[in-house]
């Protein structure tokens, strides 16, 4: 059983970011790059599995990410996984999400799977419409927001979060699922997961290795940002003056079904 | 760091001079990862813990995961990490509380390390993999309460009966004697014994040995997260292949020591940072006079200093690291960085404990907890006076302890 994690490299999440009025894309210069918090937690419900499953399974780190992102692909590697390509070439710059599942799907193709594994979104463009796209390229079922997951043979038995609970799907392998952070807090990388990273293959891979049909990076975009605003500032919370407390409790309700809440 | 425009960024107060970058990337991901821990499990809990005199147990199992038992051994289900990834991890535990860092100094640098050294295949065996994965907790007895800073005095004893050895005496102010599955003590053994006479030597004492019980010391003050005991023997017989075969004399422990005094010179360091960091955060916040004490002078000056003396503090802490992992490091060296890390530490935490008025003596701030612990750091492990004699005599040959 070959288990791919598809993981992002995203600025820190706690600096501040900037995007650069001339080409809009965010200024990834100066800031550290981190594993985007939410794929931590695809890495676990793939190192879970892979705990449950034992003997014969692998897990296989694939990143788009410019060559300097070896140092934090080591990170998932440290946590557990077996191997990881890094797919790094100047022609998938600007890639958008169209030209970036194309790309990745090409490369876990290459690398065989028969489970792919990501995150719900990531922290910086923070589309959420990656896993999507991917299974689309891949040609298999793509179940996302998975809270829960396990496997039987050929079959995947899973839980989708929606707005208001949850829905028991299954469908056969080879598949795609994106999970959410319900599937367990992300195990802390061991010193001797550390120590025997060094030794994991981290495999190159370029677009020449890939031989795509149809052009991808900023030049096969399928999409432009046209305008980029700051979000409207918040606006101030209302304060109700009430006699009691059940007054107060009715406002409150009140409030909540004008805003459709309940 | 240069930015794309060519301009070199501004210091950061965190890290002053960048020195993050004098690490590899394995080494910033373990500190990263033992940092995470200790913001994700020990801070949340760890003024409740002291307020309540509790070593939290809990977490053995939780730190053995992470691999940092014995983890700069080889072998024996021990990760074999670096001595410089050993020192950040200290300084990352103990930026969380001296006390969770004295456990696992105990348990890898003292007890683990005192096996690994000096103990036999079988000793190796039965104990090495249990401590790394914490099923088993060590302690280590050399003080006893008439002996500190002169162990050599020490009354313990193991005396020969048949093939078996027979302990008594007692150990003093030994940190997790409590809860510890096994005890490594040094005592005294004698002339008949085939080595020097009366020379001390090192026994593996499981817990429940008839004889052999502990007291915890009650009412201190400072690692209160901690426990700290007495060891008691009354005619412990112990078997012969108790003794840790490969090591005759004071040389034993003393070079157990060296290697927890080396974790200390860069843990102190790690409560000083956290005492720092929250100093600098509340002079930046604090309004007096309409205004953030931050913008007094005295306060600056005060946050300057102790910003300087933890970036040199870590730099020794570093070049010592990078010594001990050539191999060229001697115990003069650990010396050097002990006496300093500690004597800046707490230094360093009263400072900070000034500019938080009032707020810094209460556990809702980490201050006073640090400051009180690295009191006991001060003390043990050889005294700041035993450090300065010790280095006093590398400098003019001659030796002023007695
Ligand atoms: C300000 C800004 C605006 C943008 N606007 C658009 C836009 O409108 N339309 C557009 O198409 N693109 C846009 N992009 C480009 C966007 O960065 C890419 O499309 C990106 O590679 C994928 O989208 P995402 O980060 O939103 O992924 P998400 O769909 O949020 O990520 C979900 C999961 O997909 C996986 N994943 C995502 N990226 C990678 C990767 N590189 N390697 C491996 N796994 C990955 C991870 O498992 C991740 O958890 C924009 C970028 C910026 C900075
Ligand atoms: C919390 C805690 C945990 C501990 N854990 C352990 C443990 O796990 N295992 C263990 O074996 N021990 C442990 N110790 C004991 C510790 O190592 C001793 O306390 C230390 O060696 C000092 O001994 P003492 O307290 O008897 O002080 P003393 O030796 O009595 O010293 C008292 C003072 O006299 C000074 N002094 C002594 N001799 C000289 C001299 N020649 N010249 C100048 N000044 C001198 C000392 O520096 C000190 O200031 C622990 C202590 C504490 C507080």
């Amino acid at each position: 059983m070959k288990i791919v994690v598809t993981v992002k490299l995203v600025p820190d999440t706690n600096a501040d970011k900037r995007i650069d009025p001339a080409s809009k894309r965010l200024v990834r210069t100066g800031v550290e790059t981190v594993l985007n918090p939410f794929d931590e937690y695809a890495i676990e419900a793939a190192l879970q599995l892979k705990d449950k499953a034992g003997e014969g399974t692998t897990v296989t780190v694939v990143t788009m990410a410019p060559e300097s992102g070896k140092e934090v692909v080591r990170k998932a590697l440290a946590m557990g996984c077996d191997d990881a390509v890094l797919l790094s070439d100047d022609g998938l710059a600007g890639s958008d999400v169209w030209g970036t599942a194309y790309a990745l799907a090409a490369a876990i193709k290459k690398s065989g799977f028969d489970l792919v594994v990501c995150g719900t979104q990531s922290t910086d463009a923070i589309t959420g419409e990656l896993p999507g796209a991917l299974a689309e390229f891949l040609g298999v079922p793509g179940l996302t927001y998975v809270r829960k997951v396990e496997l039987n043979g050929t079959t995947l038995a899973a839980e989708r979060e929606t707005d208001n609970g949850y829905l028991k799907v299954s469908c056969p392998l080879p598949a795609l699922i994106s999970v959410t952070k319900s599937i367990g807090e992300a195990r802390y990388p061991s010193l001797k997961g550390i120590m025997g990273a060094k030794k994991k293959t981290i495999a190159p891979l370029t677009l020449a290795d890939l031989a795509l049909d149809a052009p991808v990076g900023s030049v096969g975009a399928k999409t432009e940002v046209l305008a980029l605003a700051q979000p409207p500032a918040r606006e101030k919370g209302k304060v109700v003056h009430v006699a009691d407390g059940a007054e107060g409790a009715r406002a409150i309700v009140d409030f909540l079904k004008e805003k459709k809440l309940i | 760091m240069k930015t794309s425009n060519g301009v070199v960024a501004a210091p950061n107060p965190l890290d002053f001079l960048n020195l993050d970058a004098l690490l590899s990337p394995d080494e910033r991901l373990v500190r990263d990862t033992v940092r995470s821990f200790v913001n994700d499990r020990i801070k949340p809990n760890i003024g409740t813990w002291f307020d309540e005199g509790r070593f939290p147990r809990e977490l053995i199992p939780e730190i053995a995961d992470l691999g940092l038992f014995g983890m700069h051994l080889e072998g024996y289900g021990c990760a074999g990490a670096s001595a410089v990834a050993y020192g950040l991890a200290c300084l990352e535990l103990e930026a969380g509380d001296s006390g969770i860092r004295s456990f696992v100094s105990v348990q890898g640098s003292l007890a683990m390390y005192a096996i690994y050294a000096f103990g036999s295949e079988e000793q190796k065996n039965e104990w090495l993999p249990r401590m790394a994965s914490g099923k088993a907790v060590g302690c280590f007895g050399l003080t006893e309460w008439d002996f500190g800073s002169d162990p050599a005095g020490m009354r313990t004893t193991a005396r020969r009966s048949g093939g078996d050895y027979v302990l008594n005496g007692g150990k003093a102010w030994i940190t997790n004697g409590g809860i510890a599955d096994v005890a490594v003590v040094w005592a005294r053994t004698d002339p008949e014994d085939g080595h020097r006479s009366g020379a001390v030597r090192g026994f593996l004492v499981p817990r429940g040995t008839k004889g052999f019980r502990t007291n915890d010391i009650e009412r201190k003050i400072s690692l209160r997260a901690s426990v700290t005991s007495e060891l008691v023997f009354e005619d412990v017989r112990l078997p012969a292949d108790a003794v840790l075969p490969n090591v005759s004399g004071l040389r034993g422990p003393l070079a157990c020591l060296s290697e927890a005094r080396y974790g200390i010179v860069w843990g102190s360091l790690g409560a000083a940072r956290t005492c720092y960091e929250t100093a600098l955060e509340y002079a930046k916040t604090r309004i007096q006079f309409d205004k953030p004490i931050g913008a007094f002078q005295l306060t600056q000056e005060k946050l300057v200093n102790m910003m300087l003396e933890l970036q040199k503090g870590q730099l020794v802490a570093l070049h010592l690291g990078r010594m001990k992992d050539d191999g060229k490091i001697t115990p003069q060296h650990v010396s050097f960085g002990k006496l300093n890390s500690v004597r800046e530490a707490l230094a360093i935490c009263r400072e900070a404990r000034t500019i938080l008025g009032a707020s810094g003596i209460t556990l809702e701030y980490p201050i006073i907890r640090h400051m009180n612990n690295l009191e006991s750091v001060l003390t043990y492990e050889g005294t700041s006076e035993i450090h300065t004699l010790i280095l006093g005599e590398a400098l003019t040959g001659i030796a002023a302890y007695k």
